[in-house]
Protein backbone atom coordinates (compact mmCIF):
# COMPACT_ATOMS: atom_id res chain seq x y z
CA UNK A 1 0.00 0.00 0.00
CA UNK A 2 1.27 3.32 -0.91
CA UNK A 3 3.13 5.00 1.80
CA UNK A 4 3.14 8.69 -0.33
CA UNK A 5 0.04 10.64 0.93
CA UNK A 6 -1.34 13.91 0.11
CA UNK A 7 -1.75 15.88 3.54
CA UNK A 8 -4.15 18.42 3.46
CA UNK A 9 -2.67 21.98 4.79
CA UNK A 10 -4.08 22.62 8.20
CA UNK A 11 -6.14 24.84 7.66
CA UNK A 12 -8.32 22.56 6.08
CA UNK A 13 -7.75 19.71 8.89
CA UNK A 14 -8.87 21.87 11.21
CA UNK A 15 -12.21 22.79 9.27
CA UNK A 16 -12.97 19.35 9.08
CA UNK A 17 -12.47 18.42 12.66
CA UNK A 18 -14.36 21.55 13.27
CA UNK A 19 -17.24 20.11 11.03
CA UNK A 20 -17.25 16.91 13.03
CA UNK A 21 -17.55 18.30 16.38
CA UNK A 22 -20.69 20.37 14.65
CA UNK A 23 -22.15 17.13 13.17
CA UNK A 24 -21.73 14.94 16.38
CA UNK A 25 -22.90 17.72 18.79
CA UNK A 26 -26.14 18.10 16.39
CA UNK A 27 -26.93 14.55 16.41
CA UNK A 28 -26.64 14.78 20.34
CA UNK A 29 -28.69 17.20 20.62
CA UNK A 30 -31.53 15.74 18.50
CA UNK A 31 -30.84 12.00 20.17
CA UNK A 32 -31.49 13.96 23.25
CA UNK A 33 -35.07 14.99 22.13
CA UNK A 34 -36.50 12.03 20.11
CA UNK A 35 -39.24 10.84 22.63
CA UNK A 36 -40.28 14.38 23.18
CA UNK A 37 -40.63 14.53 19.20
CA UNK A 38 -42.93 11.19 18.85
CA UNK A 39 -44.81 12.06 21.59
CA UNK A 40 -45.74 15.36 19.92
CA UNK A 41 -45.96 13.75 16.21
CA UNK A 42 -47.88 10.86 17.45
CA UNK A 43 -50.80 13.16 19.73
CA UNK A 44 -50.68 16.71 18.47
CA UNK A 45 -50.00 16.86 14.71
CA UNK A 46 -51.44 13.64 14.05
CA UNK A 47 -54.36 14.46 17.34
CA UNK A 48 -55.04 10.54 17.44
CA UNK A 49 -56.68 9.45 20.80
CA UNK A 50 -59.45 7.27 19.14
CA UNK A 51 -57.66 4.12 18.90
CA UNK A 52 -54.95 3.76 22.04
CA UNK A 53 -53.60 0.16 19.94
CA UNK A 54 -52.65 1.68 17.22
CA UNK A 55 -50.97 4.88 19.10
CA UNK A 56 -48.93 3.03 20.94
CA UNK A 57 -47.91 1.21 17.81
CA UNK A 58 -47.35 4.15 16.36
CA UNK A 59 -45.37 5.94 19.29
CA UNK A 60 -43.21 3.01 19.32
CA UNK A 61 -42.33 3.28 15.52
CA UNK A 62 -41.85 7.16 15.79
CA UNK A 63 -39.57 6.98 18.40
CA UNK A 64 -37.51 3.94 18.11
CA UNK A 65 -36.96 4.06 14.02
CA UNK A 66 -35.21 7.18 14.49
CA UNK A 67 -33.19 6.56 17.48
CA UNK A 68 -31.78 2.95 16.70
CA UNK A 69 -30.76 4.26 13.16
CA UNK A 70 -28.62 7.58 14.63
CA UNK A 71 -27.18 5.38 17.30
CA UNK A 72 -25.93 2.62 14.56
CA UNK A 73 -24.68 6.19 12.20
CA UNK A 74 -22.46 6.53 15.23
CA UNK A 75 -21.14 3.27 16.20
CA UNK A 76 -20.81 1.87 12.66
CA UNK A 77 -18.28 4.97 12.25
CA UNK A 78 -16.77 4.42 15.52
CA UNK A 79 -16.30 1.21 14.96
CA UNK A 80 -15.09 1.35 11.71
CA UNK A 81 -12.48 3.89 13.04
CA UNK A 82 -11.70 1.08 15.23
CA UNK A 83 -11.21 -1.49 12.96
CA UNK A 84 -8.80 0.81 10.87
CA UNK A 85 -6.09 -0.20 13.51
CA UNK A 86 -6.55 -3.73 13.46
CA UNK A 87 -6.23 -5.93 10.49
CA UNK A 88 -5.92 -9.82 9.75
CA UNK A 89 -2.87 -9.78 9.60
CA UNK A 90 -2.02 -8.09 12.41
CA UNK A 91 -4.31 -10.19 14.59
CA UNK A 92 -2.71 -13.06 13.44
CA UNK A 93 0.45 -12.29 14.27
CA UNK A 94 -0.39 -11.55 17.75
CA UNK A 95 -2.01 -14.83 17.91
CA UNK A 96 0.63 -17.01 16.39
CA UNK A 97 2.04 -19.97 18.42
CA UNK A 98 -0.07 -18.84 21.90
CA UNK A 99 -0.84 -21.24 24.09
CA UNK A 100 -4.48 -22.39 24.89
CA UNK A 101 -6.24 -20.49 27.16
CA UNK A 102 -4.27 -17.21 26.89
CA UNK A 103 -4.50 -17.55 23.40
CA UNK A 104 -8.65 -18.10 23.56
CA UNK A 105 -9.24 -15.10 25.56
CA UNK A 106 -7.25 -12.62 23.15
CA UNK A 107 -8.45 -14.20 19.75
CA UNK A 108 -11.84 -13.52 21.31
CA UNK A 109 -11.35 -10.17 22.00
CA UNK A 110 -9.88 -9.69 18.83
CA UNK A 111 -12.63 -11.11 17.28
CA UNK A 112 -14.34 -8.09 18.37
CA UNK A 113 -12.47 -5.47 16.56
CA UNK A 114 -10.69 -7.25 13.68
CA UNK A 115 -12.71 -6.56 10.54
CA UNK A 116 -14.43 -9.70 9.97
CA UNK A 117 -16.84 -10.94 6.81
CA UNK A 118 -18.13 -14.30 6.78
CA UNK A 119 -17.42 -14.37 2.91
CA UNK A 120 -13.79 -14.16 3.82
CA UNK A 121 -14.01 -17.07 6.70
CA UNK A 122 -12.40 -19.81 4.39
CA UNK A 123 -9.02 -17.14 3.59
CA UNK A 124 -9.11 -16.37 7.17
CA UNK A 125 -8.89 -19.45 8.78
CA UNK A 126 -6.27 -20.87 6.23
CA UNK A 127 -4.27 -18.28 6.93
CA UNK A 128 -4.08 -18.37 10.52
CA UNK A 129 -3.70 -22.31 11.14
CA UNK A 130 -1.33 -22.57 8.35
CA UNK A 131 1.18 -20.20 10.04
CA UNK A 132 1.02 -21.01 13.60
CA UNK A 133 -2.28 -20.01 15.09
CA UNK A 134 -3.73 -23.30 16.98
CA UNK A 135 -7.16 -24.45 15.96
CA UNK A 136 -8.82 -23.85 19.01
CA UNK A 137 -7.69 -20.21 18.76
CA UNK A 138 -8.58 -19.99 15.90
CA UNK A 139 -12.37 -20.86 16.55
CA UNK A 140 -12.27 -18.21 19.65
CA UNK A 141 -11.78 -15.86 16.77
CA UNK A 142 -14.10 -17.19 14.37
CA UNK A 143 -17.00 -17.75 16.84
CA UNK A 144 -16.60 -14.56 18.14
CA UNK A 145 -16.05 -12.22 15.43
CA UNK A 146 -19.99 -12.41 14.13
CA UNK A 147 -21.64 -13.70 17.28
CA UNK A 148 -20.48 -10.13 18.87
CA UNK A 149 -21.78 -7.89 16.35
CA UNK A 150 -21.53 -4.10 16.78
CA UNK A 151 -24.94 -3.60 14.84
CA UNK A 152 -26.40 -6.03 17.63
CA UNK A 153 -24.56 -4.09 20.48
CA UNK A 154 -26.56 -0.54 19.46
CA UNK A 155 -29.89 -2.32 19.15
CA UNK A 156 -29.74 -4.18 22.45
CA UNK A 157 -28.03 -1.09 23.96
CA UNK A 158 -31.23 1.30 22.45
CA UNK A 159 -33.57 -1.12 22.89
CA UNK A 160 -32.98 -2.50 26.18
CA UNK A 161 -30.48 -0.32 28.09
CA UNK A 162 -26.86 -1.17 28.67
CA UNK A 163 -26.93 -3.92 31.12
CA UNK A 164 -28.28 -5.99 28.37
CA UNK A 165 -25.88 -4.96 25.88
CA UNK A 166 -23.11 -5.50 28.79
CA UNK A 167 -24.76 -9.21 29.35
CA UNK A 168 -24.64 -10.05 25.35
CA UNK A 169 -21.14 -9.12 24.87
CA UNK A 170 -19.89 -10.38 28.54
CA UNK A 171 -21.01 -14.13 27.63
CA UNK A 172 -20.90 -13.53 24.07
CA UNK A 173 -17.05 -13.61 24.64
CA UNK A 174 -17.31 -16.12 27.11
CA UNK A 175 -19.02 -18.36 24.43
CA UNK A 176 -16.13 -17.97 22.19
CA UNK A 177 -13.33 -18.18 24.24
CA UNK A 178 -14.70 -21.42 26.44
CA UNK A 179 -16.01 -23.32 22.60
CA UNK A 180 -12.83 -22.94 21.39
CA UNK A 181 -10.63 -23.68 24.05
CA UNK A 182 -13.06 -27.00 23.99
CA UNK A 183 -12.33 -27.58 20.54
CA UNK A 184 -8.87 -27.11 21.31
CA UNK A 185 -8.67 -29.76 23.57
CA UNK A 186 -10.65 -31.91 22.08
CA UNK A 187 -7.50 -32.39 19.37
CA UNK A 188 -9.53 -32.00 15.91
CA UNK A 189 -7.00 -31.29 13.87
CA UNK A 190 -7.47 -34.11 11.66
CA UNK A 191 -11.20 -33.19 10.60
CA UNK A 192 -9.56 -30.47 9.01
CA UNK A 193 -9.10 -30.91 5.31
CA UNK A 194 -5.78 -32.30 4.43
CA UNK A 195 -5.19 -29.90 1.82
CA UNK A 196 -5.63 -26.67 4.33
CA UNK A 197 -2.19 -27.58 6.32
CA UNK A 198 -0.24 -28.13 2.81
CA UNK A 199 -1.06 -24.40 1.63
CA UNK A 200 1.81 -21.72 1.07
CA UNK A 201 0.61 -19.27 2.76
CA UNK A 202 2.74 -15.91 1.67
CA UNK A 203 3.74 -13.04 4.14
CA UNK A 204 0.82 -10.94 4.13
CA UNK A 205 1.16 -7.02 2.81
CA UNK A 206 2.18 -4.65 5.22
CA UNK A 207 0.00 -2.21 5.83
CA UNK A 208 1.38 1.60 5.72
CA UNK A 209 0.48 3.54 8.46
CA UNK A 210 -2.56 5.33 8.04
CA UNK A 211 -3.73 8.82 8.94
CA UNK A 212 -6.41 9.89 10.57
CA UNK A 213 -8.10 11.37 7.22
CA UNK A 214 -7.47 7.84 6.09
CA UNK A 215 -9.21 6.15 9.36
CA UNK A 216 -12.68 9.05 9.02
CA UNK A 217 -12.70 7.69 5.92
CA UNK A 218 -12.58 4.13 6.72
CA UNK A 219 -15.55 5.02 9.37
CA UNK A 220 -17.43 6.72 6.44
CA UNK A 221 -17.28 3.70 4.38
CA UNK A 222 -18.23 1.40 7.23
CA UNK A 223 -21.24 3.40 7.46
CA UNK A 224 -22.05 3.54 4.05
CA UNK A 225 -21.21 -0.13 3.77
CA UNK A 226 -23.29 -1.58 6.75
CA UNK A 227 -26.12 1.01 7.39
CA UNK A 228 -26.46 1.07 3.84
CA UNK A 229 -27.23 -2.50 3.57
CA UNK A 230 -29.03 -3.03 7.28
CA UNK A 231 -31.73 -0.03 7.05
CA UNK A 232 -34.63 -1.49 5.98
CA UNK A 233 -33.88 -4.71 7.53
CA UNK A 234 -33.87 -2.39 10.81
CA UNK A 235 -37.17 -0.19 9.73
CA UNK A 236 -39.05 -3.45 9.10
CA UNK A 237 -38.07 -5.63 12.30
CA UNK A 238 -39.09 -2.35 14.17
CA UNK A 239 -42.46 -2.20 12.80
CA UNK A 240 -43.05 -5.62 13.57
CA UNK A 241 -42.04 -4.82 17.32
CA UNK A 242 -44.79 -1.70 16.88
CA UNK A 243 -46.86 -4.40 15.71
CA UNK A 244 -46.33 -6.50 18.32
CA UNK A 245 -46.13 -3.68 21.03
CA UNK A 246 -49.52 -2.24 20.08
CA UNK A 247 -51.48 -5.01 19.20
CA UNK A 248 -50.30 -8.30 21.50
CA UNK A 249 -52.04 -8.52 24.46
CA UNK A 250 -49.77 -8.23 27.65
CA UNK A 251 -48.32 -11.75 29.43
CA UNK A 252 -49.07 -13.29 25.62
CA UNK A 253 -45.65 -14.48 25.27
CA UNK A 254 -45.18 -15.62 28.81
CA UNK A 255 -46.64 -18.98 28.33
CA UNK A 256 -44.53 -19.69 25.27
CA UNK A 257 -41.16 -17.98 25.89
CA UNK A 258 -41.58 -17.46 29.70
CA UNK A 259 -39.33 -19.02 32.36
CA UNK A 260 -41.74 -21.42 33.47
CA UNK A 261 -41.40 -23.12 30.49
CA UNK A 262 -37.76 -25.21 30.42
CA UNK A 263 -38.06 -26.38 26.53
CA UNK A 264 -38.55 -22.71 25.36
CA UNK A 265 -35.33 -22.16 25.36
CA UNK A 266 -33.74 -25.46 23.70
CA UNK A 267 -36.74 -24.60 20.64
CA UNK A 268 -34.98 -20.87 20.81
CA UNK A 269 -32.02 -22.47 19.82
CA UNK A 270 -33.40 -25.03 17.42
CA UNK A 271 -35.52 -21.97 15.99
CA UNK A 272 -32.74 -19.72 15.94
CA UNK A 273 -29.51 -21.98 14.44
CA UNK A 274 -31.31 -22.61 11.03
CA UNK A 275 -32.38 -19.12 10.80
CA UNK A 276 -30.30 -16.78 8.91
CA UNK A 277 -31.27 -13.06 9.85
CA UNK A 278 -29.31 -10.25 10.39
CA UNK A 279 -29.19 -8.68 14.05
CA UNK A 280 -31.08 -5.56 12.89
CA UNK A 281 -33.85 -7.35 12.07
CA UNK A 282 -34.00 -10.00 14.73
CA UNK A 283 -33.59 -7.78 17.73
CA UNK A 284 -36.83 -5.20 17.37
CA UNK A 285 -39.18 -8.03 16.99
CA UNK A 286 -37.33 -9.85 20.08
CA UNK A 287 -37.87 -6.56 22.25
CA UNK A 288 -41.46 -6.68 21.51
CA UNK A 289 -42.02 -9.82 22.39
CA UNK A 290 -39.80 -9.53 26.00
CA UNK A 291 -42.02 -6.52 26.57
CA UNK A 292 -45.07 -9.26 26.14
CA UNK A 293 -43.28 -11.41 28.59
CA UNK A 294 -40.80 -14.00 27.54
CA UNK A 295 -38.05 -14.40 29.44
CA UNK A 296 -34.88 -12.58 28.77
CA UNK A 297 -32.49 -15.61 28.98
CA UNK A 298 -34.71 -17.24 26.47
CA UNK A 299 -35.18 -14.22 23.93
CA UNK A 300 -31.16 -13.87 24.31
CA UNK A 301 -30.36 -17.82 23.65
CA UNK A 302 -32.75 -16.93 20.44
CA UNK A 303 -30.87 -13.89 19.45
CA UNK A 304 -27.11 -15.60 19.79
CA UNK A 305 -28.29 -18.81 17.63
CA UNK A 306 -29.89 -16.58 14.84
CA UNK A 307 -26.34 -14.22 14.97
CA UNK A 308 -23.58 -16.17 15.46
CA UNK A 309 -24.74 -19.77 14.46
CA UNK A 310 -25.44 -19.40 10.70
CA UNK A 311 -26.04 -21.95 7.66
CA UNK A 312 -24.27 -20.09 4.81
CA UNK A 313 -20.78 -19.58 6.83
CA UNK A 314 -21.12 -23.49 8.09
CA UNK A 315 -21.63 -24.47 3.81
CA UNK A 316 -18.93 -21.83 3.56
CA UNK A 317 -16.54 -23.39 6.18
CA UNK A 318 -17.16 -27.05 4.38
CA UNK A 319 -14.17 -26.37 1.97
CA UNK A 320 -11.74 -26.39 4.74
CA UNK A 321 -13.60 -28.21 7.34
CA UNK A 322 -14.83 -31.74 7.76
CA UNK A 323 -18.61 -32.44 8.62
CA UNK A 324 -17.91 -33.84 11.76
CA UNK A 325 -15.97 -30.66 12.88
CA UNK A 326 -18.43 -28.86 11.56
CA UNK A 327 -20.80 -30.65 13.68
CA UNK A 328 -18.48 -30.39 17.28
CA UNK A 329 -18.25 -26.51 16.20
CA UNK A 330 -21.89 -26.36 16.00
CA UNK A 331 -22.69 -28.15 19.00
CA UNK A 332 -20.45 -26.85 21.46
CA UNK A 333 -21.46 -23.33 20.70
CA UNK A 334 -25.08 -24.22 20.45
CA UNK A 335 -24.40 -25.80 24.08
CA UNK A 336 -22.57 -22.25 25.57
CA UNK A 337 -25.75 -20.31 24.12
CA UNK A 338 -28.21 -23.30 25.68
CA UNK A 339 -26.39 -22.45 29.15
CA UNK A 340 -26.32 -18.48 28.66
CA UNK A 341 -30.15 -18.84 28.33
CA UNK A 342 -30.58 -20.91 31.09
CA UNK A 343 -28.26 -19.17 33.01
CA UNK A 344 -30.51 -15.66 33.03
CA UNK A 345 -33.57 -17.17 33.41
CA UNK A 346 -32.51 -18.53 36.90
CA UNK A 347 -30.59 -15.25 37.79
CA UNK A 348 -32.84 -12.66 36.48
CA UNK B 1 1.45 -4.73 -16.21
CA UNK B 2 -0.29 -7.33 -14.90
CA UNK B 3 -3.34 -6.62 -12.46
CA UNK B 4 -4.86 -9.37 -10.58
CA UNK B 5 -7.83 -9.61 -8.47
CA UNK B 6 -8.51 -12.10 -5.42
CA UNK B 7 -11.42 -13.57 -4.69
CA UNK B 8 -13.83 -17.00 -4.54
CA UNK B 9 -16.42 -14.85 -6.64
CA UNK B 10 -18.42 -13.09 -4.46
CA UNK B 11 -20.30 -9.79 -5.04
CA UNK B 12 -17.61 -7.67 -3.75
CA UNK B 13 -15.24 -9.12 -5.89
CA UNK B 14 -17.31 -8.45 -8.71
CA UNK B 15 -17.82 -5.44 -7.80
CA UNK B 16 -14.11 -4.45 -7.62
CA UNK B 17 -13.26 -6.61 -11.19
CA UNK B 18 -15.48 -3.84 -12.51
CA UNK B 19 -13.88 -0.66 -10.72
CA UNK B 20 -10.11 -2.49 -11.70
CA UNK B 21 -11.88 -1.98 -15.13
CA UNK B 22 -13.17 1.09 -15.03
CA UNK B 23 -9.86 2.57 -13.43
CA UNK B 24 -7.79 1.14 -16.28
CA UNK B 25 -9.42 2.78 -18.50
CA UNK B 26 -9.35 6.01 -17.09
CA UNK B 27 -5.11 5.67 -16.25
CA UNK B 28 -4.58 4.61 -20.35
CA UNK B 29 -1.99 2.53 -18.69
CA UNK B 30 -1.30 -1.21 -20.45
CA UNK B 31 -2.05 -3.48 -18.79
CA UNK B 32 -3.89 -7.24 -18.32
CA UNK B 33 -6.18 -7.75 -15.90
CA UNK B 34 -7.31 -10.71 -14.63
CA UNK B 35 -9.54 -12.87 -11.89
CA UNK B 36 -7.87 -15.18 -9.30
CA UNK B 37 -10.27 -17.53 -7.74
CA UNK B 38 -8.41 -20.99 -7.00
CA UNK B 39 -7.90 -20.51 -2.93
CA UNK B 40 -4.51 -21.82 -2.84
CA UNK B 41 -3.55 -19.43 -5.69
CA UNK B 42 -5.00 -16.70 -3.05
CA UNK B 43 -3.47 -17.66 -0.16
CA UNK B 44 -0.01 -17.59 -1.85
CA UNK B 45 -0.01 -13.57 -1.74
CA UNK B 46 -0.77 -14.04 2.34
CA UNK B 47 -4.65 -12.15 1.79
CA UNK B 48 -6.99 -13.29 4.34
CA UNK B 49 -9.52 -10.42 3.54
CA UNK B 50 -11.13 -10.59 0.10
CA UNK B 51 -11.43 -9.01 -2.69
CA UNK B 52 -7.97 -8.10 -2.66
CA UNK B 53 -6.09 -6.30 -5.38
CA UNK B 54 -2.61 -6.89 -6.54
CA UNK B 55 -0.76 -4.84 -9.18
CA UNK B 56 2.88 -6.70 -10.41
CA UNK B 57 2.21 -9.36 -7.37
CA UNK B 58 2.11 -6.64 -5.03
CA UNK B 59 -0.93 -6.37 -2.72
CA UNK B 60 -2.55 -2.96 -2.56
CA UNK B 61 -5.58 -3.54 -0.93
CA UNK B 62 -7.81 -6.34 0.60
CA UNK B 63 -11.28 -6.58 2.08
CA UNK B 64 -12.16 -3.28 0.77
CA UNK B 65 -13.05 -1.96 -2.64
CA UNK B 66 -10.95 1.37 -3.20
CA UNK B 67 -12.81 4.06 -5.87
CA UNK B 68 -11.31 3.74 -9.36
CA UNK B 69 -9.32 7.02 -8.38
CA UNK B 70 -7.45 5.67 -6.32
CA UNK B 71 -6.49 2.39 -8.70
CA UNK B 72 -5.98 4.73 -10.95
CA UNK B 73 -2.98 6.58 -9.06
CA UNK B 74 -1.29 3.07 -7.90
CA UNK B 75 -1.64 2.07 -11.86
CA UNK B 76 0.42 5.09 -12.79
CA UNK B 77 3.03 5.26 -9.95
CA UNK B 78 3.13 1.74 -10.88
CA UNK B 79 3.74 2.33 -14.72
CA UNK B 80 6.24 5.06 -14.11
CA UNK B 81 8.47 2.38 -11.81
CA UNK B 82 8.31 0.29 -14.39
CA UNK B 83 9.82 2.94 -16.79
Amino acid sequence: MDAVQWRPPFGMRAARSALLLAGLATWWLVYRNLEAFARWFVHDLLSMAADTRLISALEFFVYEAPKVLMLLFVVVFGVGIVRSFFTPERTRRMLAGRRQAVGNVLAALLGVVTPFCSCSAVPLFIGFVTTGVPLGVTFSFLISAPMVNEVALVLLFGLFGWKVAALYLGTGLAIAMIAGWTIGRLHLERWVEGWVYQTKTGVGPDTAALSWADRVRAGRDAVKDIVGKVWPYVLAGIAVGAGIHGYVPENFMASIMGKGAWWSVPLAVLIGVPMYSNAAGIIPVVQALLGKGAALGTVLAFMMSVIGLSLPEMIILRKVLRPPLIATFAGVVALGILLVGYLFNIVL
Amino acid sequence: MNVKILGSGCARCKQLYAEAQKALAQSGVEASLEKVEKIDEIMKFGVMMTPALVIDAEVKCSGRIPPAAEIVSWLTTAAAKAG
